[in-house]
């Protein structure tokens, strides 16, 4: 597959013209503010968390489309996970945006989508965009 | 090359190309179309030799060396500001100050002007500026409780003179704007602002960064108080830059940074400055980037500006006419008095994301706001994708680059 239409596979387009869970929660437990300044992507992240599991979330915020599609998915994979899940999900993405972790055959399901940012460690400029929404809820859950 | 183009411009495009070693590299093994001219030209081998020659056969401090090399290193230095006087046709070259380019410049004035300023007194400043002829009075206006006020811009993204009139107070102590608009690509009518504002005997700052490789500058003619540019927007090395004063002006503005350089004689008691430009000049300038920026100018006199000037406006009509066939693509800054640049959004796409793809394709351009965002945000856009032209590009880059777009499209508008 060419470079760019691995970055830009269908998927993430999808997310980017229809992110899920886009808006606001109406009694947020936890909130962050994600700046990435170089381009001016933005994205505020609100959670509710109760014993430790994030039982709701929503973002919103305006950026391009690798920041928007993975803020997308990040909230569709987070849901219903524990914070100490969570936190271990935030570190393998980390490492599938800087190409440090194999694509496996077969990625458990509610995980796949995370792989398809695998594309990003080809272009190192964008891979800030890919982390910002992971950044900001690692900053949302250091509130308590 | 395109016929429409070739056929109305006398200039040997490829054989300017040959002067610019870079643009043999080939991203992603493509063609490199280099369209990020307004934020650093290219550069000819002759600035790039004349950098290397002057560290191999120059290189020693200027002024009061008594040895051979430093005489040498000096009189280069010097030339080079005979040099610039002579672009700028400036009267005298006590006029020419080296700076570390137009954001140093501008600091410095606003820096030096800020002591000469009471409270309650006013600065006005453009909406389209660049955040460096913006942030360094906003912090001098909250240090000195003084009011900036901004000439405020049309849809087409040019001056609204009408209103500038307007604004002009018996408290306006200075003007400073952009000569030609880094976001927008508009050219100002500062020969209009100028002479108004000298109606009421304000002085005139003119930031130049964009212009000067486009546009001819007389500021003998223009009469304006102060102009400024880098040297890396006109082929010349990145951190050096000109600093245009009227002597009269630098004689009353009082000296920016202090050390060497810039005093005549320093006891413990006190310190005599040193005469103009000197009195600017604190410390060891960057010499072989002076000698360099001489240089890149003869290297664009030589070609003639007027003849670039009328080269890239063809440039920039012929990409102007095939971006408008892209559905959703939305021009920012459609002044009838233009340098070549092409800003643009694309009403399904973020700049980010055109950049990357449009990279992909060898084509480098520009996306975000540009250091103007008070602009995006009168267009109501978070920042835009921009093409930049300069001397070296060719129609055939255009078409590499309008191709490149309609994959954007068939991506993200389908």
């Amino acid at each position: 597959m060419e470079p760019i239409r691995d970055l830009y596979q269908q998927v993430l387009l999808e997310h980017y013209k229809h992110p899920h869970n886009y808006g606001h929660l109406e009694h947020p437990t936890h909130q962050a503010d994600g700046d990435n300044p170089l381009c001016g992507d933005h994205i505020h992240l609100e959670l509710q968390v109760e014993n430790d599991t994030i039982v709701d979330v929503k973002f919103s915020g305006m950026g391009c489309a690798i920041s928007k599609a993975s803020a997308s998915i990040m909230t569709q994979v987070i849901k219903g996970k524990s914070i100490e899940e969570v936190k271990q999900l935030a570190d393998l993405f980390y490492q599938i945006v800087k190409g440090e972790t194999d694509v496996p055959e077969a990625p458990s399901s509610d995980l796949e989508e995370l792989f398809i940012f695998s594309g990003v460690h080809d272009f190192p400029t964008r891979v800030k965009c890919a982390t910002l929404a992971w950044h900001t809820l690692e900053n949302a859950l250091k509130q308590s | 090359m395109n016929p429409e183009v070739a056929a109305t411009v006398d200039l040997d495009v490829h054989s300017i190309r040959a002067d610019f070693p870079i643009l043999n590299v080939q991203p992603y093994g493509q063609h490199l179309a280099y369209f990020d001219n307004a934020a650093t030209t290219q550069k000819p081998q002759v600035v790039i030799d004349t950098l290397t020659q002057f560290y191999e056969q120059f290189n020693s401090n200027v002024h009061r060396g008594v040895h051979y090399l430093s005489q040498h290193a000096t009189e280069a230095y010097e030339k080079s500001r005979e040099i610039v006087r002579r672009f700028l046709n400036a009267r005298s070259t006590a006029e020419i100050v080296f700076v570390r380019g137009t954001t140093e410049a501008l600091n410095l004035l606003a820096t030096t002007f800020g002591k000469l300023l009471q409270p309650g007194d006013e600065i006005l400043i453009s909406m389209m500026e660049h955040h460096s002829n913006l942030v360094p009075w906003q912090i001098l206006a909250k240090e000195k409780d003084l009011k900036l006020k901004y000439i405020p811009i049309t849809e087409t993204g040019e001056l609204d003179l009408d209103t500038f009139e307007r604004l002009l107070s018996d408290r306006t102590r200075v003007v400073s704007v952009v000569h030609a608009s880094n976001s927008l690509g508009t050219v100002n009518p500062i020969e209009k602002i100028i002479e108004l504002a000298h109606q009421n005997d304000i002085p005139v700052i003119i930031d130049g960064a964009q212009a000067v490789a486009h546009i001819s500058v007389d500021v003998q003619s223009l009469d304006a108080d102060f102009y400024v540019f880098s040297g890396h927007k006109i082929y010349g090395p990145t951190g050096i830059g000109v600093l245009y004063g009227k002597e009269r002006w630098l004689d009353r503005l009082p000296p920016y940074q202090a050390g060497g350089d810039m005093i005549k004689r320093v006891t413990l008691e006190e310190t005599t400055y040193n005469v103009l430009p000197y009195k600017f000049e604190a410390g060891t300038p960057n010499i072989a980037g002076a000698v360099g920026l001489g240089v890149a100018l003869e290297y664009v006199q030589n070609i003639g500006l007027s003849k670039i000037a009328r080269y890239e406006m063809q440039l920039l009509e012929y990409a102007t006419r095939a971006v408008e066939e892209i559905p959703g693509l939305r021009i920012i800054g459609t002044a009838d008095q233009k340098i070549g640049v092409l800003s643009f959004v694309m009403d399904y796409t973020h700049p980010h994301d055109i950049g990357t793809i449009l990279d992909q394709a060898g084509v480098a351009i520009r996306a975000g706001h540009h250091c103007t965002q008070p602009v995006m945000d009168f267009f109501g856009v978070e920042g835009t994708a921009r093409a930049s032209f300069a001397v070296y590009n060719t129609p055939e880059e255009i078409d590499q680059m309008v191709k490149a777009l309609w994959q954007v499209y068939q991506l993200f508008g389908q």
